[in-house]
């Protein structure tokens, strides 16, 4: 029997999402309880009905991305604080998936990682998507962007990001066409201004409405000024996190004038 | 907790106890959400952190005192106050609470 602490260990190796929950005050100090999706629970927090809702709880949470410290009753009722639990979610890690294998997505590659993306990088042409271009990357594709992303449209949420940095026509619109097609939270597209209108007009063309296209970021990134590679990956990072958490930062499709 | 799982197997695979601390509650302006993790082998190496530098060495001592069943596991806070200002706490004006507990789960 392996203990919980072990079993929580692989799951967290293997990327796979689980919450520990632990009573933190209360009788039974230390209890836990490993909560995953599809299995059942491990461990025990002193009262099968508290287990219960506990279990039922965390995967509320897991499924939020959250994690908090909750109070039951011994049993496990809601308005009472006989018992307090920390609910810790350990979602498996954001995925950014990069279209076109130049200069710019090695840097954004970096970036991605270093904020604890699982980075993919995907190219049609073999010659540029070679891993010993792109060694930081979790996975370098060989394969058209739409065919790609059509493999993986379903695993793809919220928390996940789609840049198109090819700003090639004959990629990046059935690129974009393919990613508005998923529930991805930020799908931003490199180019300067007269590119993007361009692409806008192709994407009409291609039967996009309004409200997907509004949802391109694009020119990709904040208003910084970024010029080189790394300044640039910075700019689109930096606008991927104002756009999860809501905060007003100027983004290059709000403003006018020059890029950088 | 993932960022220090590496260091907890070292320690454990050379016979080590280790004792976990996890940030489980902040209030007001904290350095660090719920689920930072620090963990501290009875040798006092530490890995991973609960704040930003302010309040690790207390955990630290709390840590070992748990390892050394000279205090109970549970839940220590930490906050700041201005008739403690020498005292361990946050300069950010936040209070945390960190629970510290044995590895032996």
């Amino acid at each position: 029997m392996t203990s919980i602490y072990e079993q929580l260990r692989e799951t967290l190796r293997a990327e796979q999402p689980a919450a520990l929950a632990t009573v933190v005050e209360g009788p039974n100090a230390g209890a836990k309880l490993l909560v995953r999706p599809g299995v059942d629970p491990v461990g025990d927090l002193g009262h099968p009905d508290l287990n219960r809702v506990v279990a039922r709880d965390a995967l509320g949470e897991l499924g939020a991305g959250l994690t908090s410290t909750r109070h039951y009753g011994a049993h496990g009722e809601a308005r009472e604080r006989d018992v307090s639990v920390f609910i810790e979610s350990f979602a498996p890690p954001p995925r950014m998936i990069i279209f076109g294998a130049v200069d710019f997505t090695a840097a954004l590659a970096d970036a991605a990682k270093l904020l604890g993306y699982r980075v993919t990088v995907c190219d049609a042409r073999a010659v540029f998507a070679t891993r010993q271009r792109f060694p930081m990357a979790d996975e370098v594709v060989n394969d058209w962007p739409d065919r790609y992303l059509a493999k993986v449209a379903d695993e793809l949420g919220p928390r996940d990001a789609v840049c198109v940095l090819t700003h090639d026509a004959k990629f990046d619109v059935p690129a974009i066409v393919a990613a508005l097609e998923t529930n991805v939270g930020y799908l931003g597209a490199m180019g300067s201004r007269r590119t993007h209108a361009k692409r806008l007009e192709r994407l009409r063309e291609a039967g996009v409405d309004e409200p997907a296209l509004a949802r391109i970021m694009a020119p990709i990134g904040l208003d910084l000024g970024a010029r080189t590679p790394q300044e640039t990956a910075v700019s689109i990072c930096a606008e991927i996190i104002a756009l999860h958490t809501g905060r007003v930062a100027p983004s290059l499709r709000d403003a006018s004038g020059p890029i950088h | 907790m993932k960022e220090v799982l590496d260091d907890i197997e070292r320690w454990r695979a050379a016979g080590k106890h280790v004792a976990v601390a996890r940030v489980v509650g902040v209030e007001g302006s904290g350095p660090r959400s719920p689920g930072a993790t620090m963990a501290v082998s009875e040798d006092g190496e530490v890995a991973g952190s609960v704040s930003g530098g302010c309040v690790e060495g207390a955990v630290v001592q709390e840590a070992l005192a748990v390892l050394a069943g000279q205090r109970e596991r549970g839940v220590v806070t930490f906050g700041y106050s201005d008739d403690e200002a020498f005292a361990v706490g946050l300069t950010c004006g936040g209070t945390i609470h960190v629970f510290v507990e044995p590895l032996d789960w």
